[in-house]
């Protein structure tokens, strides 16, 4: 289980960026820099921690409708509730988390908010759906039809999405290597609105609806009160293994070792034979293939796609990426399911209108408190 | 203030900012005075226009909004171009100025009674009604204030968060103007109206002009231009200033810059708010003239547009953003509404040009970057960084090769 970084690096050289890359502090007391970091880390996770909190004690102390029977309201008072917001806000946290790893992976590696991700993201729902007609996928195949169909499109929209990847990085990134940082990030800028409006002209500007195939809203079985859906399951089905074999390619191969090397020192990599394009080509073609398998789950889990996903997707992934520590494969996982609960949550509680802020107000918060994340980040800067 | 002090002329070149920006820095005498005058003829050029074009053709109307986009142009211009922050939520200074308008020049608070130099019309009106000019004044305000407050997080973050934040920022006022109907002031009065939109907002009026008419586009665009023209001053005299050069010292580098005594937090927060307060002007006029404040309006697809502005004019260069600004201004509301809107059904394909406008800025904003990325008018320190580094596309990765810096 290595992170993509674990060693310090020399710091690098940089002299004609656009936006300054070192942050400067004043110089404060060594004990007040001390209690800033200690207060840094515990306030975020207390604002985490604040949002379950606070409605699971409202849940138990005030109670809730947990449903109307014969015309009067049943009150609940106990932790069901948040307990259901929990399972479906870690399974959609799971797709975040798939997401997230692209958008880390591809920082860790050259430096860059791949801003065109959460399309590519979409492009693999897109790809996914598109598939299923010619496969002969729909609500009335058998259980092992659709097993084995969703095992081969999930393959296929992993290869297109991750292609896609590269094709972006070569054409939109690579010219900019030794450009200023600004400039790869407002081509991945162009790029992500290139692909929504292929999306739009793909699928049209509304929400589609596809085919429910595995009845995702059925419930397999209950653990206290919580109902866990087939859409749960999917999510996990797909995420754990493809985290799990993410992880042990990084740490383990011989290729991998080789995106350690380059996220670490690119001109050192380079020196040692690594051939640094085909590498970052390499870590774009994984952080594809994992959005495409994200893509998916949403197709199947969500019953529901359109072209604007991607954007609003991405920026959550981002977040959750950020939120982990940008650069930290495991730091992406924790940031991705933490996410979706408070999505879930915000989504029950405060409304699904203001999901969109309360999300964008976390990551600000992490900005102010704690912008390394809970994990810490493992990049260049960061040492 | 210093950076006040520098509008107010302080060395003997004063005073002729838009001179001598069409001649370059400096120079001798005779050429100051010819681009002295050619900035005299571009202006009486400038005036002169509504009187060659019809406003039913739709060209005056695109003009008008163009102008206003350039005035955003020249805004975002400071931050990303001059400061080097990169700013993603831009639109939040497009809908704070859009709502002063909204609030301060309609009947939206219906519960207040407040008339300062209104149109006698407006003045029986129920709601705050102040003039356009107090409007934008107010849309500036409102605007800086709310610049500062996002710069405030981004200080000690790396560029490509500050990107990331000041989104998050944008889009958080996006969805607080979506709701805003759900938000109670009270006394019956909400934050905004939502997509139904602040309707019949006032028209700008000026005693002894009377009220502005949406029949003839004339005054609109003479104020607009007139907007232009004070922006465009500020910006070339800030330039120059004390405070402009602070701007890009800091972008050029944060650490030399600190330790050669640029003041950071003054510094990057008066580039927000400087650039917000412009971005605040030209949304209170667009409020005004689109003669309705609906939040739909505010999406992050205009970032991305003024931001296109910025970009293909040439970054940090107040004609590039001037010029960036017109050009995708006409683009997007003359070219391609009015005159190839049916160019992809001429080819047998089903859609209109207009669904596919942001694909078209992003096409722009990728082949602008890969190929000219100093832009249309690059600022000189820019094209000298930029068309350096990119012919090594082959060189070393992150780091530059030696001798470049």
């Amino acid at each position: 289980m290595h992170p993509l970084r674990s060693l310090v690096s020399v710091g690098h050289v940089n002299t004609t960026t656009i936006a300054p890359t070192q942050p400067t502090r004043r110089p404060a007391r060594a004990g007040v820099t001390a209690v800033r970091r200690y207060l840094g880390r515990w306030s975020l996770i207390a604002a985490l921690a604040a949002l379950p909190v606070y409605y699971g004690v409202s849940d138990l102390v005030n109670g809730y409708q947990a449903a109307v029977v014969a015309g009067h309201p049943v009150i609940h008072h106990d932790l069901s509730k948040l307990g259901f917001n929990f399972a479906e806000g870690l399974s959609d946290g799971a797709i975040w988390a798939l997401i997230a790893i692209g958008y880390t992976l591809v920082y860790g590696i050259i430096e860059l908010i791949n801003f065109a991700h959460g399309d590519v993201f979409m492009i693999g729902s897109f790809t996914a759906v598109g598939l299923w007609a010619p496969l002969g996928l729909g609500l009335s195949t058998s259980l092992f039809g659709v097993a084995g169909g969703l095992v081969l499109t999930l393959l296929i929209t992993m290869a297109v999405t991750g292609s896609l990847n590269v094709l972006i990085e070569r054409v939109a990134y690579r010219p900019l290597r030794n450009a200023p940082k600004l400039a790869p990030l407002i081509t991945a800028v162009g790029f992500s609105f290139i692909l929504q409006n292929v999306g739009l002209l793909w699928r049209g500007g509304s929400p589609q609806s596809v085919a429910d195939l595995i009845h995702a809203q059925q419930p397999v079985f209950t653990i206290f009160g919580v109902p866990i859906l087939r859409g749960y399951l999917l999510a996990f089905a797909v995420m754990i293994p493809l985290v799990f074999a993410l992880t042990w390619f990084i740490g383990s191969t011989r290729a991998g070792k080789a995106m350690r090397a380059t996220a670490q020192d690119p001109e050192a990599a380079r020196l040692m034979g690594i051939n640094v394009n085909s590498t970052i080509s390499l870590t774009f073609l994984l952080g594809g293939a994992l959005a495409g398998a994200g893509g998916l789950i949403y197709a199947v889990y969500e019953t529901n796609i359109w072209y604007f996903q991607g954007f609003k997707a991405g920026l959550i992934a981002f977040t959750a990426a950020v939120m982990g520590g940008i650069g930290n494969v495991r730091g992406a996982v924790l940031g991705g399911l933490i996410i979706g609960v408070i999505q879930s949550l915000s989504d029950s509680r405060i409304g699904p209108q203001w999901t969109e802020a309360v999300v964008f107000a976390y990551l600000i918060a992490i900005m102010v408190l704690r912008p390394k994340g809970l994990l810490g980040e493992e990049t260049r800067e960061a040492g | 203030m210093r950076w006040l002090r520098a509008l107010r002329a302080p060395d003997k070149m004063a005073g002729f900012a838009i001179g001598r920006a069409a001649g370059g820095y400096g120079g001798s005498a005779p050429r100051k005075m010819l681009s002295r005058a050619l900035a005299g003829v571009l202006i009486v050029a400038g005036i002169c226009v509504p009187f060659l074009f019809g406003d039913a053709s739709g060209f005056m109307n695109a003009t008008i909004i163009s102008i206003a986009y350039a005035v955003m142009a020249l805004g975002l211009n400071i931050v990303v171009g001059s400061a080097g922050l990169l700013d993603l939520g831009y639109v939040a200074f497009y809908a704070l100025g859009a709502y002063s308008l909204g609030w301060f020049g309609s009947e939206f608070f219906a519960k207040a009674q407040v008339h300062v130099l209104v149109s006698p019309v407006a003045s029986v009106l129920p709601g705050v009604h102040l003039n356009f000019l107090l409007v934008l004044v107010a849309a500036a305000a409102i605007c800086a204030a709310a610049g500062v407050v996002i710069g405030l997080p981004t200080l000690r973050l790396r560029g490509d968060y500050i990107a990331i934040v000041t989104l998050a920022f944008g889009e958080i006022i996006g969805v607080a103007a979506v709701n805003g109907q759900s938000i109670k002031l009270g006394g019956g009065m909400t934050l905004t109206a939502g997509n139904l939109g602040i309707s019949a907002v006032d028209s700008p009026y000026f005693p002894g002009i009377g009220s502005f008419g949406l029949l003839d586009l004339r005054p609109w665009y003479w104020l607009i231009f007139g907007i232009l023209l004070v922006v465009l001053f500020v910006n070339l005299r800030l330039r120059d200033a004390r405070l402009g050069r602070a701007w890009v010292a800091l972008r050029e580098d944060e650490v030399a810059a600190v330790s050669m005594g640029v003041p950071l937090v003054k510094t990057k927060l008066l580039a927000y708010a400087i650039g917000a307060a412009i971005g605040g002007m030209s949304g209170a006029f667009f409020g005004t003239y689109y003669t309705e404040v609906n939040a739909g309006q505010f999406q992050f697809g205009f970032s991305i547009f003024i931001l296109s502005m910025v970009i293909i004019g040439g970054l940090g260069s107040i004609w590039g953003a001037v010029v960036g600004g017109m050009l995708l201004g006409y683009i997007n509301n003359y070219l391609i509404p009015d005159v190839l809107n049916g160019l992809p059904g001429k080819f047998g394909l089903s859609f209109q040009l207009t669904q596919v406008e942001f694909g078209i800025f992003g096409f722009l904003l990728v082949i602008t970057m890969v190929l000219r990325p100093q832009g249309l008018l690059p600022e000189r320190r820019h094209r000298l960084e930029l068309t350096a580094a990119i012919p090594a596309e082959d060189a070393q990765l992150g780091t530059e090769p030696e001798g470049m810096a």
